[in-house]
């Protein structure tokens, strides 16, 4: 080991802990066994033993966003890196900063359709944020060192990087991450500073002001939240959040009007309509939270602090954009409100939250759930109890996609950034029980509940023998309504009620299947009995798997169909409105 | 809202010469469904570090912002230049053309030949090689004679364009 000369695989590994890496989720193969050679004889860092490479990548998803670290993914090559394509799109989609190694045929057989090889940096080229083929073991410290640069500062995203088997084996000296020359590659942090100004005059003279808060705010970080939760208490403003911006503010503030978008509610997007300023912080202006482009909040002048250029202007063109780092920006622009201690428009502002409180009172959420021997559970219900029983704990939330995942985002509240897992840009069935896995793994004594669909669930059912293999606690929570509800919803809206395809038959006793992995399973059938399963599942020290066995043809509202404007939201179906989406919009997703 | 007017921009992007940087940008704009209507790339530095790609676009402004700022993300890209917008740039189109003909026609083709300052690099009993360097729609018009007067064949570099005066793409 004189002067750190070292084997490829030990450097990777040596890299890995300099970086501060704890753990990685991965699965062997052929082109990595020297990689995890070098991990078998260190003790630094852990390993956990996934059941799939998809599984692997959601649960470096859920270790990354629930504790600002990068997540590290390890798999071997061919079809150990396409099953991770999935995962890897899904963390840029959502800015999640993750590391995935994957073993590559012997440098000399690249290219000759060699057992297990696969162009995998062309085909990770467009899902992940940058990637590297390591020819040569010399490379080898760089590019780990580089790499962890490029996945955690901007925008986050997945790096991955190709190890030949060659490569793992040679040897080189190694270098630590301070013996790296970085190469030009960085982001702007701080605001433009007559941006912010003019900002802070447009904020201090609104009189319909609404500031829209995203998933940026939560990768910046906590601070940032914390800035963002101060400069919405100053000004009085009210304040939405998209699906990733859940906990970015406070739930409890009786300034956040809840979720935005699709299925937001009434009050945040009709605001979002009639805003004369809005204030967007770290959002992307994603097409589920804008509805119909050119109808999207037609009246307001618009604020847009992103640390990613190609975020500005790309959908909706704003009046003031300010580039960089979203927490740097708030600590800017709270140093200048400070100083100016600008009058806002109180009187403007007084009527602006009266016509808010109108839209208050709709209350869009509302659901009906009997409580007589022949009703069954609204799945709405399920959750809100869920919270309410689990509110008072350190209670971090994954979910799957679909119906469930937004009755989640509606009904279970969040006070605090990091404690909300779920698969927003991608919509990939299938994340929430290996995130719930990656979590656990980080938060070993806290409760972890993946607020799940039975149809989503089975996408990576695989993985409850990864829980087993660890006897990780995670509790998965299951809306049983045994459709693929959000399609078979759009079907009942959209196309005559004709449900193609989106029953599933054959589904697995879930209390069975938890039983045969060594874990609980519970069910419950009728509302009275929701309180009890929850109260025990959440005693239970092991894993669970909760059945929770819901009304079958609940829909999800508010909802705003695809193609109409924030103000054609629907709070219900009413027969008149069967049919109530234009040609145009049907043929958006 | 978004403006229809459509642009022809001309893009000077520096990137480090590695392995897969011509994919990550011409996927960029695959996967985006950006146009490209003409790219040429070498290596421009005295080791062979950086090469310049020179790329020839057209879209409403909001999408050549959008071009711009998504090559900027790309981990080997140095720096972009959009030369339409910086100001006065040259640009420039190198072409070998071949033509099949004889008779009269040949004669001509050699007549327009001279009057495009092409040169012949190459003669047969039926055919021409010419070489023709100039602007893009020079090029063009060239064709469009030749096309009169036989069979052609083309060979195009695409377009190559800098900055008028002494700042260089770096220092601007």
């Amino acid at each position: 080991m004189s002067d750190n000369i070292m084997s490829g695989a030990d450097i990777v590994i040596k890299a890995l802990a300099d970086q501060g890496v704890e753990v990685i989720f991965g699965y062997p193969g052929g082109a990595v066994l020297p990689l995890y050679d070098a991990i078998f004889k260190q003790n630094s860092i852990r390993h956990i033993l996934v059941r799939h490479e998809q599984g692997a990548v959601h649960m470096a998803e859920g270790y990354a966003r629930s504790t600002g670290k990068v997540g590290v993914v390890l798999v071997t090559s061919g079809p150990g890196a396409t099953n991770a394509v999935t995962g890897l799109t899904d963390a840029l989609m959502d800015s999640v900063p993750l590391i995935c190694l994957t073993g590559q045929v012997p440098t000399h057989l690249i290219g000759n359709d060699a057992f297990q090889e696969a162009d995998t940096t062309g085909i990770t080229r467009p899902c992940t944020k940058h990637n590297y083929l390591v020819k040569h073991v010399d490379e080898l410290s760089g590019v780990m060192h580089e790499a962890f640069e490029v996945a955690k500062s901007g925008r986050p995203g997945p790096v991955v990087i190709d190890l030949p088997k060659d490569v793992q084996f040679a040897e080189s000296k190694y270098l630590s991450p301070e013996e790296i020359s970085q190469r030009h590659y960085f982001d702007k942090v701080t605001g433009d500073s007559e941006k912010i100004s003019e900002a802070i005059e447009l904020i201090a003279t609104a009189k319909k002001p609404i500031f829209y808060i995203g998933g940026g705010c939560i990768n910046s970080g906590t601070a940032a939240c914390k800035a963002i939760a101060d400069l919405v208490r100053i000004t009085g403003y009210p304040a939405t959040t998209t699906l990733m911006g859940l906990g970015a503010i406070p739930s409890s503030s009786p300034q956040w009007l809840g979720m935005l978008g699709m299925h937001g509610t009434y009050e945040a997007n009709l605001a979002m309509h009639g805003c004369d300023v809005m204030i967007a912080v770290g959002a992307r202006f994603d097409d589920r939270v804008t509805g119909r482009i050119d109808a999207f909040s037609p009246n307001s002048k618009k604020i847009h602090i992103d640390i990613d250029p190609s975020s500005i202007n790309k959908n909706v063109p704003v009046e003031i954009p300010i580039i960089g780092d979203v927490g740097e920006v708030l600590s800017q622009m709270l140093k200048i409100w400070d100083q100016k201690a600008p009058n806002v428009d109180s009187k403007a502002l007084k009527k602006w939250w009266s016509e808010i409180d109108d839209w208050r009172a709709v209350n869009c959420l509302k659901y009906d759930q009997g409580h007589e021997p022949n009703d069954t559970i609204k799945p709405q219900y399920a959750i809100e109890r869920l919270y309410e029983l689990t509110k008072d704990k350190e209670t971090f939330i994954t979910t799957e996609v679909g119906q469930h995942q937004m009755w989640a985002a509606q009904f279970y509240k969040f006070e605090k950034p990091n404690h909300w897992m779920t698969s927003g840009g991608l919509g990939t069935m299938g994340y929430g029980l290996p995130s719930a896995i990656g979590v656990q793994v980080a938060h070993p004594k806290s409760l972890v509940i993946d607020i799940a669909g039975e149809g989503s669930t089975m996408m990576n059912i695989q993985e409850l023998g990864t829980m087993a293999q660890y006897n990780l606690p995670v509790k998965v929570f299951i809306i049983n309504n045994e459709w693929l509800g959000m399609v078979r919803q759009w079907q009942e809206l959209l196309h005559g009620g004709r449900y193609a395809e989106s029953y599933s038959a054959g589904l697995p006793d879930f209390i069975k299947l938890a039983e045969s992995y060594g874990m609980t399973g519970m069910r419950a059938t009728h509302p009275d009995e929701v309180d009890d399963v929850i109260r025990r599942m959440v005693d239970e020290p092991g894993p669970v798997i909760a059945d929770i066995v819901v009304s079958k043809e609940e829909n999800c509202f508010p909802m705003i169909p695809g193609g109409a404007a924030h103000n054609e939201i629907l709070l219900g179906l009413n027969e008149s409105q069967e049919q109530t989406q234009s040609e145009d919009g049907m043929v958006l997703v | 809202m978004t403006n229809d007017n459509i642009e022809r921009h001309v893009l000077a992007v520096l990137v480090d010469n590695e392995p897969g940087v011509l994919a990550r940008v011409v996927g960029l704009f695959s996967g985006r469904g950006y146009n490209i209507e003409s790219l040429t790339v070498a290596t421009v530095s005295e080791d062979d570090s950086a090469s310049r790609i020179n790329l020839v676009t057209s879209g409403t402004p909001m999408i050549i912002e959008q071009i711009k700022a998504q090559l900027e993300r790309l981990v080997p890209v140095q720096k972009v230049n959009d030369l339409t917008e910086e100001g006065p740039h040259v640009e420039n189109e190198f072409a070998l053309i071949k033509i099949k003909n004889s008779g009269p026609e040949r004669r001509e083709a050699l007549r327009i030949a001279d009057i495009f300052r092409a040169r012949v690099v190459d003669t047969a009993v039926e055919s021409f090689v010419f070489s023709l360097t100039g602007s893009p729609e020079k090029i063009a018009s060239f064709l469009d004679l030749m096309r009169n007067l036989g069979e052609v064949e083309i060979a195009r570099s695409g377009v190559v364009a800098i900055k008028r005066g002494k700042k260089t793409v770096i220092e601007t």
